[in-house]
């Protein structure tokens, strides 16, 4: 289900390399009222997760396999991921 | 259409894929993990990476060069897990009617892999330490920093 206005989302989180070893897990799922931003979602992980202090308060994010600012909107179901600095080629 | 590959890179195969008689300029850029004066002992670099969304950014990436050089032909392949020092971890072939176009392409192609494709890579150094690298030039804290952690480092650049 699809909520764009107001009411509580769910969002999967994804970390990945540094990211996932300062956390010692690889997702989670957290709980957000809507509206509500990536920024939010950063913000309610780094409560309900105490090892997600360690992440920095603005990593780089993607929603639903596309890079995005930190205001973007999420929706009930969407897939954030926190991407630590891209260190590829 | 996959990008990513946990095998040794074949540049000839990529090539391949390119060659075309209609391309009369055909440009292989090679990225090989380094262990030069500023790595420290760099026995190899361990690569990481959110696979769907590579797969998924490279596919806009690769769309985003053919708007730019139409009748560039271009091929791709970033190696995963641990990769010594000398081998490749990312080939890039590009063929095109003429050379301008090829290495304009293909240079292309590297620098916004740097800036989109999401990759990561720690590098493991021959005195058993292991460091991420922040391309940014940001410390980083975690595992143990015993060397250098403030520069660029572990692959070409």
């Amino acid at each position: 289900m699809t909520v764009t206005g107001t009411g509580t989302a769910t969002i999967r989180v994804r970390l990945f390399a540094r990211y996932a070893e300062l956390v010692g897990r690889t997702e989670a799922a957290v709980s957000v009222a809507l509206p509500a931003t990536v920024g939010d979602v950063v913000r309610r992980l780094r409560d309900e997760v105490p090892q997600a202090r360690a992440l920095p308060e603005r990593p780089l994010a993607a929603v639903n396999l596309r890079q995005v600012k930190l205001d973007a909107r999420v929706q009930d179901g969407d897939e954030v991921a926190l991407l630590p600095p891209i260190a590829g080629g | 259409m996959t990008y990513l590959t946990p095998v040794p890179i074949s540049h000839d195969a990529l090539l391949a894929e390119v060659s075309s008689t209609a391309c009369g300029g055909t440009c292989l850029f090679l990225g090989t993990v380094r262990d030069g004066p500023d790595e420290h002992g760099v026995t190899a670099i361990e690569y990481s990476a959110f696979e769907e969304m590579v797969e998924a950014e490279f596919a806009r990436l690769l769309a985003d060069a053919a708007g730019r050089w139409p009748q560039a032909r271009i091929a791709v392949r970033h190696r995963l897990g641990t990769i010594p020092s000398g081998e490749a971890s990312i080939a890039i072939a590009v063929a095109a009617p003429h050379r301008a176009e090829a290495f304009e392409a293909c240079r292309f192609v590297i620098e916004e892999v740097k800036r989109r494709i999401p990759i990561w890579k720690k590098e493991l150094r021959v005195d058993g330490s292991a460091t991420w690298v922040d391309p940014s030039g940001r410390p980083t804290s975690s595992p143990p920093v015993p060397l250098s952690a403030t520069r660029r480092g572990g692959t070409h650049d």
